[in-house]
């Protein structure tokens, strides 16, 4: 009981350390050879959890280079947003597949 | 209006597919374990010709493409087995399928001969016209055809996704030239 007491305080410091404020885990979907949603909001510091449903290998490919994370079928992947800015993203496999994500400051 | 163009492209894609005519005329509709056997050898066409593509290709955007090939094609066909074994159909050699077997092992033969650049222009010129013929299928045929919910859906996708190779190669024959 007094370790939960004490440790809680310590929990709570360590996360406002590591994590800015508003930290959130976005999740972005491929299934069916479509990205969902299309457009999406988020922060400096938010986690993007890209979740491929497909049998069929995808990625997530930032055409100005700031990202490129590969996804085997049926497999998902994390990246952290570091830089500000509207991305737009595609599948290098699926070219027709294509997203926008605007990171904010 | 509509209705003749629509004729028009469905005359189109018939006449340029002589397997498939044949099979049209002898049985309009395939049932479902000729489905999947058709689906199933038109992946297992695409697969050989991605791996001649990868011995034999020189530029690298067709390479690429042939890697493309084989990782997609692959997918369906092992989601195909899947669910053949699921659904306990086992598929059934026709007309259709065989046709269209003997018309790749020609073209397999006929790339052989090539090389280099040659070899290049002539795969990715022949992936064009191989989607656009299976595609043809998909649309015409085999999806309208297919009794079998879980089937159809499969079908649906590998024609989703077919197309995007049909772009592909032709984007890729445009890039050759």
């Amino acid at each position: 009981m007094s370790g939960r007491l004490f440790s809680l305080p310590i929990a709570l410091v360590f996360a406002a350390m590591v994590v800015p404020v508003h930290a959130a885990t976005i999740e972005i979907t491929m299934e069916n050879l479509v990205i969902s949603p299309a457009e999406i909001s988020a922060r400096v510091g938010d986690t993007i959890t890209w979740i491929n449903k497909d049998v069929f290998a995808h990625t997530a490919t930032a055409k100005n280079g700031d990202f490129d994370v590969t996804l085997p079928p049926k497999k998902s992947a994390t990246s952290v947003l570091k830089k500000a800015g509207t991305v737009e993203y595609y599948c290098r496999y699926h070219p027709n597949m294509k997203a926008t994500l605007k990171v904010e400051p | 209006m509509f209705t003749r163009r629509s004729a028009a492209i469905a005359a189109a894609i018939l006449l340029s597919s002589p397997a498939l005519l044949q099979s049209a005329s002898a049985a309009d509709k395939p049932t479902d374990p000729q489905i999947a056997h058709i689906a199933y050898t038109a992946g297992v066409i695409d697969i050989n010709a991605a791996k001649q593509a990868q011995k034999k290709a020189k530029s690298k955007d067709v390479k690429a493409f042939a890697e493309d090939m084989l990782r997609d094609h692959e997918a369906v066909n092992k989601q195909a087995l899947a669910l053949v074994k699921k659904l306990n159909v086992t598929p059934e050699d026709n007309d259709t399928s065989k046709a269209l077997s003997k018309q790749a092992s020609d073209k397999l033969a006929e790339l052989d001969k090539l090389s280099g650049a040659a070899f290049d222009k002539a795969y990715v010129a022949n992936e064009v016209a191989y989607h656009k013929q299976v595609n043809g299928a998909l649309e015409t045929q085999l999806i309208p055809s297919a009794n079998n919910a879980e089937l159809k859906s499969l079908l649906q996708t590998g024609l989703k996704i077919f197309q995007g190779h049909q772009q592909h190669a032709e984007h890729v024959v445009a890039e050759l030239k």
